[in-house]
């Protein structure tokens, strides 16, 4: 009989593990945001469009959906959405940076069985999340889950992002988790959306992986993954979880204008399959989708297939592979046998595919604006004059300027 | 609980627990569709083909399910 890892590489009859980026607004600017959130999109989905997909979910049965975003919270009908799905069978579990987590909304938390939340961590202090997450995020973050704890919710989810910067707090933060009641899940940097621009200063370093795999393994399944680092079953033994890739096989990401991605980690042209607004929604995209089917063939393994851990990691993450530049049948920039530092190396790394959505807050970069004082240079033809009578004075046509 | 079919047998959810369970193969899901309306576990098992040989595989599988509390003992009436 084959193995279920072998089945799930075929793809099943509706995703296990859904997620749903409700929108791409965002009170904060996380320097690592895989979906380069900030700013709503105006063509993101009305309320009756977001019921209507949960409709689809409670068919496809969908037993759960991950909702994210940007900040899902702020949406003005996102608890309305969440009593949606849950009266339809599909149970919820969403992620929050906690700025919407008042004493009433943990209350209620508290009140819903099919709804588990998950407050974003990256720092067991305020220097180290805040230089990720922004000024003032530690606190929220605190605030919400001192929150949740004080109304009684029991094992909600401390996620944490593990960066070079976090990864000697580990035990911290279960000390945090411990304390609050909660359940620590840690997640691998992606280099996607503005993580592109952090992952070479923020991702894990060798030793940091051995580190990781260390502290997972003494720690087992108390510690949730989401299936994140199962690169590093090339190591020796593999970690709890399916340890595949899921992309279009297990898991797929709607995003907040309905698009359907591969996965979480691959809003990009290339692992876009199709959309929910289309005739057939999002059922006939994961059924029918070209893009899925080639997911789930078999796939070849490229330079991996020689290596003695192939079977164990089976070449890593593809987003990780394609935001930095590297063939997505090679090693994952990260391999433990150290395949990864070499490619990267080989690889043109400016050449990599550049995450194609933005809706990063303007002015997140501090980029200085030329100014200075006075009219400015003349253009030419322009009147020397204030009163040159000519109904074209001043005039300079488009594309002409500087 | 809610039972989603698939290819290679089906996949179980406990909205409880939050617990996936897999369901390997086509008979084990005749076995949980049984189960409902049969007076035992074995008889469902007979019901869904299940031979005296194979009975210790399919025990081991609803024996697990049954300890994550997926399955459970029916409240009599």
């Amino acid at each position: 009989m084959t193995s279920l890892v072998e089945q799930f590489q075929f793809g099943l009859a509706a995703p296990i593990c859904l997620t749903w980026e409700l929108t791409y607004a965002c009170n904060l600017a996380c320097v690592h945001c895989l979906s380069s959130s900030g700013r709503r999109d105006p063509a993101e989905l009305s309320t009756a469009e977001c019921k209507a997909v949960l409709d689809e979910l409670e068919r496809m049965q969908v037993f759960y959906v991950n909702i994210g975003g940007g900040e899902p919270t702020v949406r003005p009908d996102f608890w309305e959405l969440i009593d949606y799905a849950t009266e339809h069978h599909v149970g919820v579990k969403f992620s929050t940076n906690g700025v919407k987590i008042t004493p009433a909304a943990a209350r209620r938390l508290a009140a819903s069985d099919y709804v588990d939340v998950q407050v974003s961590l990256d720092g067991a202090d305020a220097a180290v999340n805040d230089a990720v997450r922004g000024a003032g995020s530690y606190a929220t973050a605190m605030r919400a889950m001192r929150n949740l704890t004080d109304a009684g919710v029991r094992g909600f989810k401390l996620s944490v992002v593990l960066t070079r910067h976090n990864i000697g707090q580990l035990d911290r933060f279960k000390e945090i988790a411990d304390e609050l009641g909660a359940q620590l899940r840690v997640t691998r940097l992606r280099p996607s959306g503005r993580g592109a621009d952090v992952w070479d200063d923020l991702h894990l370093r060798p030793a940091d992986q051995a580190q990781l795999y260390e502290w997972l393994r003494a720690h087992g399944e108390q510690v949730l993954t989401g299936d994140s680092f199962f690169h590093l079953a090339a190591y020796g033994e593999a970690l709890p979880g399916l340890n595949l890739c899921g992309a279009g096989r297990v898991v797929c990401l709607i995003d907040p204008v309905g698009d359907v991605y591969a996965c979480p980690f691959t809003i990009h042209q290339d692992f876009l399959a199709g959309n929910v607004r289309e005739p057939g929604g999002l059922q006939q995209v994961w059924q029918h989708s070209e893009l899925f089917a080639s997911l789930r063939r078999p796939q070849a393994g490229g330079t991996c297939r020689s290596c003695s851990a192939f079977e164990s990691c089976r070449g890593g993450c593809m987003a990780a592979k394609f935001f930095t530049g590297l063939p997505l049948d090679g090693p994952d920039p990260e391999c433990v046998k150290g395949f990864g530092t070499t490619a990267l190396s080989d690889a043109d790394r400016t050449a990599a595919p550049r995450p194609a959505l933005d809706h990063s807050h303007l002015g997140r970069e501090a980029r200085p604006v030329p100014v200075s004082i006075g009219w400015g240079p003349t253009p030419p033809g322009a009147p020397d004059r204030a009163c040159d009578e000519n109904p074209l004075a001043g005039f300079v046509p488009l594309g002409q300027h500087g | 609980m809610s039972i989603r079919p698939e290819q290679f047998g089906a996949l179980l959810y406990h909205f409880g627990t939050r617990r996936l369970s897999f369901v390997k193969n086509k008979t084990l899901l005749a076995v949980l569709r049984a189960l409902a309306e049969q007076p035992s576990a074995r008889t469902a098992c007979l019901v869904a083909g299940i031979d005296a040989e194979e009975l210790p595989g399919y025990t081991t599988a609803l024996t697990t399910l049954a300890a994550s509390t997926t399955i459970c003992e029916r409240t009599r009436p």
